[in-house]
């Protein structure tokens, strides 16, 4: 497997739409639930056990048995119940496919699926890994909205990835733990939820101006 | 304590629900409340005993048949407490059938995380093209003014066949973030500093927080909307919707989700 190729595919830079999503966090902004580094560190830890860790394992599934992507896709419908996060999560899914697609011959996965799927699906015809699918997904979970709390709230960039570092231990955990799962039925799979995530998202669909997609 | 509970309940014949089965033993017992006239039944849960406290296998079951309709209440919160150290987590399991044109409403008093209890629930429902089904949960992170001990709850809404509704939540020392804003925490809504100058001080983060949902599965559904607070009515991808909430306490959930659950929802068809 390339460790270069899985740069590739986790590059903040992959031109996959990512960076118009804060990952809840405008909202958490707005709300007064984030002001300052402590409460992003909380934020940043809570989505990676959860949402981190249910794309990460769909990431790991979609890139084990890409055929049976229609049942993964299923899976992450019945674990977001916020349509604003459905619809997020599809728009980003189409994106990566579209970048995926100029740079791998990827399987069909229908028109618009879920993130993580493509993720599995781009990750398997780039060569990777599920582990190293599951990785990259965890790993956006928090980047995403990492880099968009240094732009709402002007924090620090350098105690910013301070924290990322310190979550990579655990990302590499939730990526294994992923990895071991994907000859799993798909309701065993994890299925941890966040009910600020699901709230804050259907409020952030309601404004009229906001900085971020979701 | 081990212990299993098992009800099934049938269409009559005469418009109304008999109770074919009311089985419970300690803490798990079952009485059938309410008038009998309604045409659907009642059971409420009455706690035969303190806890869940670690060691605890609790099983129920149940069962609504074709043209039945079932209310599943408890009389008082139930209090998950630690127990003897070293004894496995407490466990409840619920399994619940719904038939096609039966109805069951869950609708227990909340669930108490005390501080240091190690607690999994787990449920499971299945239910047929055109039945219906109102699930409510909440939990409570710790008694008054104390930390939240370890709660993990593990819930799957099967409607028609597929599975509808996957979700798990885990509280407590052992859950990374879950006191931080992705999840269920933080200060909500107010300025900075205020926090600070209220909160008394070393009081645990999250200790007294509270979380509800409510689902509802088949034909008749409320309509989307964001409830006042923060709780939200969220449309599922399946023939569903999830109500869920957030709260400081207790009452801000009962405030967002009672509507939904008391009277009877009204089909909007």
């Amino acid at each position: 497997m390339s460790l270069a190729t899985l740069l590739v595919l986790a590059d903040g830079r992959l031109p996959a739409g990512g960076h118009a999503h804060s990952g809840g966090l405008e909202t958490a902004v707005s709300s007064g639930r984030v002001r300052d580094l402590a409460g992003l560190s909380g934020f940043l830890h809570g989505r990676l056990a959860t949402s981190g860790r249910v794309a990460a394992a769909f990431a790991a599934a979609a890139c084990a048995r890409t055929a049976e992507w229609p049942v993964w896709d299923a899976g992450l419908d019945a674990r977001t119940p916020s349509p604003a996060l459905r619809r997020a999560s599809r728009a980003q899914g189409r994106a990566l496919l579209r970048a995926g697609r100029a740079m791998w011959p990827v399987a069909a996965v229908g028109r618009e699926p879920h993130h993580p799927v493509a993720l599995g699906a781009v990750a398997a015809a780039a060569g990777l890994d599920p582990a190293a699918a599951a990785v990259a997904a965890a790993h956006g979970t928090v980047t995403g909205p990492a880099s968009a709390a240094v732009r709402l709230l002007g924090l620090d960039p350098y105690a910013v990835h301070a924290l990322l570092a310190r979550l990579a231990p655990e990302c590499d955990r939730i990526a294994a733990d992923a990895a071991s799962r994907t000859a799993a039925p798909v309701d065993d799979l994890p299925a941890a939820g966040a009910p600020l995530l699901d709230i804050g998202a259907e409020q952030h669909a309601t404004w009229e101006v906001r900085l971020f997609a979701s | 304590m081990r212990a299993s509970a098992r009800i099934v309940a049938e269409a009559d014949g005469r418009g109304g629900t008999r109770l074919a089965v009311l089985r419970g033993e300690s803490p798990l017992l079952l009485r059938r409340t309410g008038p009998a006239t309604a045409g659907g039944a009642t059971v409420h849960l009455v706690g035969g005993a303190a806890g869940p406290l670690r060691g605890d296998d609790l099983r129920l079951e149940i069962e609504v048949g074709p043209g039945a309709e079932l209310d599943v209440r408890s009389v008082a919160a139930s209090l998950a407490l630690p127990g003897r150290p070293g004894m496995p987590p407490s466990r409840l399991a619920v399994r619940a059938a719904v038939a096609s044109g039966a109805a069951l409403r869950w609708l227990p008093e909340p669930l108490i995380a005390a501080s240091g209890c190690d607690h999994r629930t787990t449920t499971h429902v299945e239910v047929a093209a055109g039945g219906r089904l109102v699930w409510r949960d909440d939990l409570v992170c710790g008694r008054h003014g104390e930390p939240a001990g370890d709660v993990r709850t593990r819930t799957t809404i099967r409607y028609a066949g597929a599975t509808l509704y996957r979700h798990d939540l885990a509280i407590g020392p052992d859950a990374p973030g879950w006191a931080g804003a992705a999840v269920l925490g933080g200060p909500p809504h107010e300025p900075a500093g205020a926090a600070q100058a209220t909160d008394p001080p070393h009081k645990p983060s999250g200790a007294g927080w509270a979380t509800g949902s409510v689902i509802v599965a088949g034909p008749d559904l409320p309509p989307a909307r964001v409830l006042p607070g923060d709780a939200a009515v969220m449309p599922l991808a399946g023939p569903g919707m999830l109500a869920v909430a957030v709260g400081t306490d207790i009452r801000a959930v009962r405030a967002a989700l009672d509507p939904l659950c008391d009277p009877v929802p009204v089909p909007t068809g």
